[in-house]
């Protein structure tokens, strides 16, 4: 088919870029190239680091999309979980910040995650038992979470202490790939651990073959005594919790701090990842890498001073790649068939 | 069978309301173990709804269900599972991404380590094939398998479960006459391994041929039972309708006028880009009908779909009324050249579930007056037009404003048929137009089509059922592997000459062995 053939296609691309980038961070980092002022642009490991920095939230935020979408909710209030899992953790961890720092941490980040599975617990309800238009229930996440958390905020209020990198042993002392992944704080752990049991999930085990029935074609989960709205609530929620880890990660381990609209638009460039990704944990993985990517080459291409562009232009930088990547893509792919409808049935129950 | 034995199934005074509709009404039945139980009934009388309510998918308003013999409460299909029923529906379930293997097992799923066992269940798979003799491969897509397959598919699903009790409904309504000789001969194992069956269709013939005992349902209501040793097709037909139905079409010599349509040449590919159609030539002329018969997957669908301006063509011409349509769009292939087309597939092409009969009924017409002035349609115009043909064209349904996916199958097709007939037109395009209809209403949409041809209409007919075509045909186009080998007329032709003729006999490759769905 030719579908397939595009999917296959990208990611070889995906895989050679990839292959490509460490060839080049190991020799910029390690031989005379990283003279050259625009390849430590492209390839330091400062530039590296930063992507794997800036592609966490996005991560999470696309697997919060693909674990809702794939049983058949749309969820475009992935923004609002993360800011309401943003603030949440914040609140958790001023209000412990006497505690112990990894107690309090902890804390912070279990208050993340149970707010963004409370968000998605009401966009479900919202959803299903209202039946509001997916996209109107999702609007109105956004905006209770921006308008809730700028209201309760107390400017005053300060967290002490964040998530400090962990090392692996051995395996960080690899040189460059070793500073790049292995020497990181915990959430960013977890988020790419997320990728594989999210994909193992979802394609290897019960609960992914039923998730993605329920989002393909629910009624015939429903002949087979799969009770679909269940699953859809259930997947709502963990989706939500996610999307609240990836704001807790915000706090927690990136800023240390809360500001009012800290997300600044990730939920939506998340969005972007999971359809450019296809609607696979992988496949976003990569899209938000690349999307990372352009972050940390805006950040570089402004500390290094290398180019004379109007620094407005490099800001513009992660939003065009996003909006040319997913343009190019969208046709491409393939949402889940049923998504966005509301399954009713007489046997139907929730 | 022994008289004695108890029914393994029982529905005792069921009765199920639908807002508006009455869909059973004091319904009994019972089904002894193996047997073949035919249920017969017109479109709308309730079979399917009966049977999703033993199938635990819709709760009965009154009665009871009593399986060996103990009365049960069913919340959802689980418990019918669990009962060992089950069911193969009307409108095929199956999840088209997914392969045979995770359709087969979604929802009774075999877990190792935590994980999926695929190749567990792909060689349960196989091993329920082989003593079936359903022939499916575990690992091959849905989409891709042709309706044959997917029933088989269906069924297999149904034995992964254990199912002693199954419901068959409508099963043949898609086959090709090799498929449900194919799918009879599973039937009769399955009853010779002492589980029962319930089976639906319209076809009278085949519920002779193969049913133990025969229940029929009129309006919600059983109105009696019959012993296919005694019973014949018109008994039959009349004990369902509650009239004597002609069961055979009454018409005149064809009084052929000038060429309507007229194809030169004409190939196409199909989804794959495989070669569909190889320089197909075929004229119709006004007051004709123009049958075209041919296993399924010759070819045919992708002619019609070319005609209808949903295929481009590779290389040749099509003129209708004397336009150029080469390539044309649909919108101009209806308009300009004055036509209608049935489609195969109602749900793909022919409706849309979600809104009502009224709206579907002005889905090619809702742009122009009456029902549209200006910028905005006239609802009144829409409704009247809807609740005018709904009663000419015997649609059964509460009211305009249901859901089309309300409707009960046989009365989407009598909606659909009804919105392309209504219209004044010069060439008719029918493809499959009785699929899943009752004998009454057959007889009706035969004599429509047999009307239209005489008011001067070029009528194309395109079905899988030989008898359809033997009985409306002016002349017979037969199809082979993307051709057509020869045009017969009526006169001429013989079933058994038409039969060698679709197996290709002008050719020397084999005959395809399955048909492939639209
Ligand atoms: N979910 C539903 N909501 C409302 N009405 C319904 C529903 N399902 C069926 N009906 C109505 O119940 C009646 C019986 O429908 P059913 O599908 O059982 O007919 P059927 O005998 O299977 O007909 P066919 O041969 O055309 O398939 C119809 O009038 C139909 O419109
Ligand atoms: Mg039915």
């Amino acid at each position: 088919m030719t579908k397939n053939g595009v999917l296959k296609k990208s990611q070889w691309i995906a895989g050679a870029l990839a292959v490509a980038a460490v060839v080049m961070a190991v020799l910029v980092n390690t031989t005379a190239l990283g003279q050259y002022t625009w390849l430590r642009v492209l390839f330091g490991v400062s530039a590296l680091n930063f992507t794997l920095r800036a592609s966490v939230p996005l991560v999470l935020g696309a697997l919060c999309g693909i674990l809702c979408e794939r049983t058949g909710i749309i969820n475009i209030g992935i923004e609002g979980m993360m800011l309401a899992g943003a603030f949440a953790a914040f609140v958790a961890k001023v209000a412990t910040n006497d505690w112990p720092l990894l107690a309090s941490l902890l804390f912070g980040v279990a208050i993340a995650l149970a707010v963004g599975a409370l968000m998605g617990l009401l966009h479900a309800t919202l959803s299903i038992r209202y039946r509001m238009d997916q996209i109107i229930s999702g609007t109105v996440i956004i905006i209770l979470a921006a308008g809730t958390s700028a209201y309760l905020f107390d400017r005053d209020a300060v967290a002490q202490g964040k998530f400090g990198p962990v090392r692996i042993p051995l395996l960080a002392d690899i040189p460059v790939i070793g500073d790049i992944l292995f020497q990181n704080p915990p959430i960013t752990y977890m988020a790419l651990l997320l990728v594989v049991i999210v994909h193992v999930g979802l394609f290897y085990t019960r609960w992914g073959l039923r998730s993605r029935a329920c989002g393909e074609h629910p009624r015939a989960a429903d002949t087979v005594g799969i009770n679909v709205n269940r699953y859809r609530y259930l997947n709502t929620m963990l989706g939500g919790a996610l999307a609240g880890l990836g704001g807790g990660f915000l706090v927690l381990e990136a800023v240390g701090q809360f500001q009012e609209g800290m997300t600044a638009g990730r939920g939506f460039i998340s969005l972007a990842a999971m359809i450019f990704g296809n609607w696979n944990p992988f496949g976003a993985l990569a899209a938000a890498t690349l999307f990372g990517y352009t972050q940390a080459l805006q950040n570089e291409l402004l500390l290094a001073g290398v180019t004379q562009a109007p620094r407005q232009f490099i800001s513009m930088l992660p939003y065009v790649v996003t909006i040319v990547a997913v343009s190019g893509f969208v046709g491409r792919v393939r949402p889940p068939a049923a998504e966005g409808k509301v399954y009713e049935t007489e046997g139907s129950s929730e | 069978m022994s008289e004695a034995a108890m029914p393994v199934l029982e529905a005792r005074h069921i009765t199920k309301r639908f807002p508006g509709v009455v869909a059973n009404e004091d319904v009994n039945l019972k089904l002894y173990p193996g047997e073949i139980l035919a249920l017969l009934g017109e479109n709308g009388a309730g079979k399917s709804t009966l049977m999703n309510i033993v199938y635990g998918l819709y709760k009965q308003t009154e009665g009871e269900i009593i399986v060996r013999g103990k009365p049960v409460e069913m919340s959802n299909p689980n418990d019918a599972i669990q009962l060992g029923i089950g069911m193969v529906f009307q409108h095929f379930q199956l999840v088209p991404v997914m392969t045979v293997a995770e359709n087969v097992m979604l929802g009774s799923e075999t877990i190792k380590r935590g994980l999926l066992d695929t190749q567990q269940v792909a060689e349960r798979i196989t091993e329920l094939s082989q003593r079936y003799g359903l022939a499916v491969d575990p690992y091959a897509m849905v989409e891709d398998l042709p309706v044959g397959v997917r029933q088989r598919v269906e069924i297999v699903k149904t034995l992964y479960r254990n199912a002693d009790i199954l419901i068959l409904d409508e099963p043949t309504a898609v086959l090709t006459p090799q498929e449900i000789d194919g799918l009879f001969d599973v039937m009769e194992l399955l009853r010779s391994q002492g589980k029962s069956i319930i089976f639906i269709t319209h076809k009278l013939k085949e519920v002779l041929r193969i049913s133990d005992r025969i229940i029929v349902l009129r309006d919600g209501k059983v109105v009696g039972e019959a012993d296919p040793k005694t019973a014949t097709q018109s008994t039959l037909a009349a004990m369902m309708v509650g009239r004597e139905v002609i069961l055979t079409v009454d018409k005149d010599e064809a009084q052929p006028g000038p060429v309507v349509l007229d194809m030169q040449d004409v190939s196409a590919k199909d989804d794959h880009g495989q070669p569909a159609l190889r320089n197909v030539s075929l004229q119709a002329r006004a007051g004709e009908i123009v049958g075209v018969a041919g296993v399924q997957g010759n070819g045919q669908s992708e002619l019609v779909e070319v005609l209808t301006g949903l295929r481009s063509l590779d290389s040749g011409r099509i003129t209708i009324n004397g336009l150029d349509m080469t390539n044309a769009g649909p919108r101009r292939v209806t308009q300009d050249g004055q036509s209608c087309h049935v489609p195969e597939d109602r749900h793909a092409y022919g409706m849309v579930d979600a809104y009502s009969v009224a709206h579907n009924l002005v889905l090619n017409t809702y742009f122009q007056p009456p029902f549209a002035n200006g910028l905005t349609v006239d609802e009144q115009a829409i409704r009247r037009h809807a609740e005018d043909l709904v009663e000419r064209y015997d649609v059964r349904t509460p009211n305009v404003s249901v859901h089309a996916a309300n409707l009960s199958g046989g009365n989407q097709q009598k909606m659909v048929v009804a919105r392309e007939f209504s219209r004044p037109v010069k060439l008719l395009i029918a493809a499959q137009p009785t699929r899943g209809i009752d004998v009454g209403s057959i007889e009706f949409i035969h004599q429509q089509i047999v009307a239209k041809r005489d008011e001067g209409a070029a009528v194309l007919l395109v079905s899988a059922e030989l008898d359809e075509i033997m009985a409306l045909s002016d002349r017979i186009a037969v199809m082979y592997k993307g051709e057509i080998v020869d045009i017969v007329p009526r006169n001429r032709a013989t079933r058994e000459g038409l039969g060698l003729l679709m197996a290709g006999a002008h050719s020397e490759e084999p005959a395809p062995v399955a048909g492939k769905a639209g």
